[in-house]
């Protein structure tokens, strides 16, 4: 029983690029995950007891509290990991300029002033869009640090042809997109068929280039969470560089139960391989009670390393809308409403 | 701290929990707390008292009385003036009141659960959500007992005054445990909560006050061992229940031996938190932390033994460490706390001795990095790596957040090991493989079995353990029973046993020539056995006719029996339906032999031919009622709430030791032996002494039924001598004592040794001939074992 010496000896961590940030004082390095080869093994080993994961997930988020400054400092820090998102059908140039200008200034002045925080330049981790929104975006947010995602390859339901999905992936990027959220076949994963989703998620990541590389798993569609936990295990396997929960269109998208899955599973890859692998939950995530309780559970299953936008996102729509209303009470001692927050 | 260093170092910072209203409340006995009697506050002027601490920060939260013999005779003499009463208003009377408790409860649930993290300092987390709700819902749970008491217990009735002494460690809920199924059941209670953590009880009191619960019905008497010791011994007190050490409860099972008090004992544990290698390892990390770190490893029932499979130790215990430097130790109070204080530095110091003591027996010590608290009374978690069994920290209860490191080869290692104790309370079972888990979880002797999870409670599901864990359950409708007792003459007669019999029943002894010499061996193991000392003693008639001869029993004898149903294990194993053809084969060989048997009854001279014919045909109808009951005295399905079924499943004791009364020597023999054999045990009986003939005749019988070898063993003699060995055999898991008051106070007395269970008559006869018997002998033959099963996938 050494599978923890199988890799680690011989693949070290990638670190590329040096980006910087005034957003953040840790470690900047944008960490790849290079991916392994497919390794079954792993996959048999895998365990998931549903009634444990779930008293888990309950009572964490009643183990842990956070008052005051200290509420405020992880929402603002809640804010700089939403994936700031507009996935409509609806869409428009015009909705995802303002999209933008949301994404730069998320958070009103003067609450950041009251707060003393206006050092920090909090912006949101990316702004998500469709592809046809990308060059929009990217010129929405030319001369700062906030990178345009792209959902791809066929989302949300992922059945495109593979050249199309490929070609899509080469596009976005080609348009300026540094981060790529793709979507897998699920009946990959209902059908066990581990080789396939394998070869499929490596594809993407090579047309990925050096955009970074979001596997949604649609945890949703998934049935088990030993389908989720080892869809996870196949998705870093083949190099994602995060693994993400949801389209955001499943019927149930992000909980808690489905995230400590995937987390454990992040840690489980990083213990056998030395690759840290981003996550971030989607869909559903709308109070700002929701993503404290998301960030104590990166806390305490992956540590502060997990704590920041390289390594963490939230995709949201509304998510920013009521942490505003949260920290101007906390700056005024007044309830707010959510016509004195810009819309996004 | 400024939000922007936080927002750098993602702290938590404090989380106090409010404690204004607790502290006003503590401001307000600043005279220091009386006595709850009789619905009064009480306390004399010259009242000895002792401070109560909060154990986080050493402050002193209020001063207690220190109650007086006086005082236990007064709260005994309310709660037994107060009974009849109590019980005369009937279940659904008695149902009002607990809902309105459990209503005003919950009311005031913030309150209790402060107050009981500054008096035991236990993270307020764990009160709030943990202890508090579980109080609340014992006592709705009760309510519902109290109202169906007369439907659902029919044949019972409220055993009278009940004293309940209760431990620190979770001093609310222990309180829930004794109070709600005793009031429901129409008793009295005398209550004393642990000297460390009297306030959340006197609190209670308030509660009761509040619904006017009739003056009473609970007293609450506050102080130290020696107010327990007076309610252990008080001759007005009914029964006794006891939460805490093992060394204390068998104290206090000689103190009450022989006086008729009813017992029920919840005690020590070792228990095993059991990991197979296809477990999901992380989540039984977590399970592992809720078994030996939830109230400091405070806890009868922790999870302080950890068996790991060998091929994932290494991994799991990196886990464990990994999710050990994770854990918060400091205030109590703070919400983010997850593990708080130590109750007393008195505890501290014996968990730091143990741990030492361990130690320098070899075992690898590891604690986390944390920082722990400047001042008050803490201990850091910590792992003992590479305990042996022989290691101290194998064997004693350490009662503190410390884990025991044991690894094994295969499942049968598993069970081995996790059996390899004294205790039996409970034990986690964690498998992703549902067949090994439902395999293992009824070989483990203990009262709870969690499969995948671990210290679920319920007030719907029993709780209390095998071997010396304890007596008895608490919770669903087992622990109701104990707080009934049989109603009145319908059990037993109130006349002394082995009363001669009526003159006129006496008939003349059997006519005719010299019978051959009939020398009847014991029965060991499927055969007949010299006696060990070769001796033989004489069976007379009433009018000392010599009978035919036995052999004398001695220790030597009972050994060998009890060697022999040791080896007959697998008749626990046997299915209920063969057990039952085997019952009634017996019954059918019997009935053959009717005129053998009547004639033999006769012979001893107390009994007329048609009494015996009675008798023997009552003997056959009881084998067919325990035959039938076989397959039928099924366990239940709790239905806690949680995702998944709690099966409270009835096993057999074990070895059973019977020692026969003299009156309807047959009768009482089968009634006897039937159940016990029926529920899987094996038996060791000691046939009356006066007409040992019946059951040496009787194996003939049990040898042409097929029964297997070391089932039944029969061993005649010297009833009380042999059933003292017995009594204190630590192989054998309990005794049935029929005959005088002294033999009855024997078998308690010597049981305490390893808290074997015993039913005995106290002196008083039994009607063997009622058939209400049938189900308390089942009762009786039985440990009521709880697994939890969650599931889904």
């Amino acid at each position: 029983m050494s599978k923890k010496d199988t890799v680690r000896n011989n693949v070290e961590p990638i670190v590329k690029g040096t980006k910087t940030s005034n957003q953040h004082s840790i470690d900047e390095h944008t960490v790849h995950n290079p991916g392994v080869p497919l390794t079954v093994d792993w996959l048999n080993d895998i365990r998931v007891n549903l009634s444990a994961v779930q008293r888990r997930t309950k009572s964490l988020t009643a183990r842990r509290s956070l008052k005051k400054n200290y509420q405020a400092a992880w929402l603002l820090k809640a804010i700089s990991c939403i994936d700031l998102t507009t996935l409509s059908g609806q869409d428009t140039p015009g909705k995802v300029k303002r999209l933008c200008a949301k994404a730069k200034y998320p958070l009103n002045l003067d609450i950041q002033k009251a707060l003393g925080v206006e050092s920090l330049g909090i912006t949101t981790g990316a702004v998500c869009v469709y592809h046809e929104m990308v060059d929009t975006a990217v010129n929405a947010l030319a001369g700062t640090n906030i990178p345009v995602a792209a959902v791809s390859t066929g989302f949300p339901a992922g059945l495109a042809p593979m050249e199309t999905r490929l070609e899509e992936i080469k596009r976005s990027v080609a348009a300026g997109a540094k981060e790529i959220d793709i979507v897998i076949t699920r009946a990959h994963v209902l059908n066990g068929n581990w080789q396939a989703l394998y070869d499929e998620v490596k594809a993407f990541k090579k047309a990925c280039g050096e955009a970074h590389m979001k596997t949604i798993i649609s945890t949703g569609e998934l049935s088990t969470l030993s389908n989720v936990a080892k869809a996870s295990m196949v998705s870093m396997m083949a190099g994602s560089d995060f693994i993400k929960t949801s389209t955001g269109m499943e019927s149930t998208n992000a909980t808690l139960p489905v995230s400590l899955v995937m987390i454990r599973m992040i840690r489980h890859y990083h213990d056998l391989t030395g690759f840290r692998v981003g996550f971030k939950p989607a869909g559903g995530i709308s109070t700002a009670k929701d993503a404290i309780n998301y960030l104590v559970l990166m806390k305490e299953e992956l540590g502060d390393t997990w704590l920041n936008p390289e390594m963490f996102r939230f995709g949201a729509s509304s998510l920013l809308a009521d942490i505003e209303r949260q920290l101007e009470h906390h700056v005024t001692g007044r309830y707010s409403a959510n016509y004195h927050h810009p819309m996004g | 701290m400024k939000v922007t260093e936080i927002f750098n170092d993602m702290s938590y910072g404090p989380a106090p929990e409010a404690n204004d209203s607790v502290k006003d409340w503590l401001a307000n006995k600043g005279q220091g707390f009386g006595l709850f009697i009789d619905g009064q506050w009480q306390q004399s002027d010259n009242a000895k008292t002792f401070e109560t601490k909060n154990p986080a920060t050493g402050d002193v939260l209020g001063t207690i009385t220190q109650a007086t013999e006086t005082d236990i005779d007064k709260a005994v003499a309310a709660a037994k003036s107060a009974q009849p009463e109590w019980q005369a208003l009937g279940s659904h009377g008695r149902a009002r009141y607990l809902y309105a408790i459990a209503r005003v409860l919950q009311k005031r649930a913030r309150q209790f659960a402060v107050l009981e993290s500054m008096d035991n300092g236990k993270p307020i987390r764990e009160s709030r959500d943990i202890d508090v709700p579980l109080l609340i819902r014992h006592f709705y749970h009760h309510a519902g007992w109290a109202q169906l008491l007369d439907s659902e217990f029919p044949e019972f009735e409220a055993v009278g005054v009940v004293g309940q002494i209760i431990p620190w460690n979770f001093p609310l809920l222990m309180a829930a445990w004794k109070i709600a199924p005793a009031l429901a059941a129409g008793n009295c209670v005398v209550l004393k909560p642990a000297e460390y953590t009297s306030l959340t009880a006197l609190m209670l009191a308030e509660v009761f006050e509040e619904v006017n619960l009739p003056k009473g019905v609970v007293n609450i008497v506050t102080g130290d061992g020696s107010v327990g010791e007076s309610i252990v011994t008080h001759p007005d007190i009914n029964k006794i229940a006891f939460t805490g050490s093992t060394n204390v409860g068998r104290m206090i099972r000689e103190k009450t031996a022989g006086s008729g008090k009813k017992l029920t004992l919840e005690l020590g544990g070792k228990s095993p938190f059991v990991v197979f290698a296809d477990a999901d390892l992380d989540s039984a990390v977590e399970g592992l932390v809720d078994a030996i770190w939830f109230n400091q490893g405070q806890v009868c029932c922790a999870g302080s033994r950890l068996l790991v499979q060998e091929g994932v130790a290494d991994e799991f215990i990196e886990k464990v460490k990994r999710r050990l430097n994770n854990l918060r130790i400091g205030d109590p109070l703070d919400k983010n706390t997850d593990v708080g204080a130590i109750v007393d530095p008195v505890q501290r110091e014996r968990i730091d001795a143990l741990v030492n003591q361990s130690v320098e027996q070899g075992a690898d010590l590891w604690q986390p990095d944390s920082q722990l608290p400047q001042d008050g009374c803490f201990y850091p978690p910590t792992l003992l790596c590479n305990v042996e069994s022989s290691n101290v920290a194998a064997n004693v209860e350490i009662f503190g957040p410390v884990l025991s490191v044991m690894t094994f080869r295969h499942q049968p290692e598993a069970i081995d090991l996790a059996n390899n104790t004294r205790y039996g309370l409970a034990a986690s079972v964690w498998s992703e493989n549902i067949n090994k888990a439902l395999d293992v979880a009824p070989q483990l002797k203990a009262g709870v079995v969690w499969v995948n999870s671990t210290n679920q409670f319920d007030a719907a599901c029993g709780f209390g353990g095998y071997k010396e864990s304890g007596l008895g359950r608490e919770g669903g409708k087992e622990g109701m029973y104990e707080y009934l007792k049989p109603k009145a003459n319908s059990v037993t007669k109130n006349q002394p046993s082995n009363a001669t019999q009526d003159p006129k029943t006496k008939l003349q002894p059997v006519a005719g020539i010299p019978g051959i010499d009939q020398t009847a061996k014991h029965y060991i193991n499927g055969k007949q056995a010299r006696a060990d000392n070769g001796n033989t003693i004489k069976v007379l008639s009433s009018d000392g006719q010599t009978l035919g001869r036995v052999g004398e029993g001695n220790r030597k004898d009972i050994r060998n029996a009890v060697e022999a149903a040791h080896k007959a294990a697998s008749w626990a194993k046997t299915d209920t339906h063969l057990r039952a053809q085997l019952l009634y084969y017996i019954a059918e060989n019997l009935s053959y032999r009717r005129a053998e048997f009547c004639q033999r009854l006769v012979s001893f001279g107390t009994q007329s031919q048609s009494q015996a014919e009675a008798e023997f045909d009552t003997a056959i109808e009881r084998l067919f009622t325990y035959s039938a009951w076989t397959d039928k005295y099924e366990g239940r399905v709790h239905q806690p709430p949680l995702k998944g079924v709690t099966l409270a499943m009835n096993e057999p004791l074990g070895i059973l030791g019977i020692a026969c009364p003299d009156e309807s020597p047959l009768l009482a023999f089968v009634t006897m032996l039937a159940p016990a054999i029926a529920m899987g045990n094996r038996v060791v009986v000691v046939p009356s002494q006066k007409m040992p003939l019946l059951a040496t005749d009787f194996y003939q019988i049990i040898e042409t039924s097929d029964i297997p070898a070391g089932v039944i063993n029969i061993v005649t003699g010297e009833r009380d001598g042999l059933v003292k060995v017995l009594a204190d055999h630590d192989q054998v898991d309990g005794v049935w004592y029929q005959g005088s008051a002294e033999g009855s106070q024997q078998v308690e007395l010597a049981s305490a040794a390893n808290l074997k269970r015993t039913w005995v008559n106290y002196g008083k006869a039994h009607d063997w001939y009622a058939n209400d018997v049938s189900q308390q002998l089942l009762r009786e033959a039985c440990e009521v074992k709880n697994i939890w099963i969650p599931y889904g996938d």
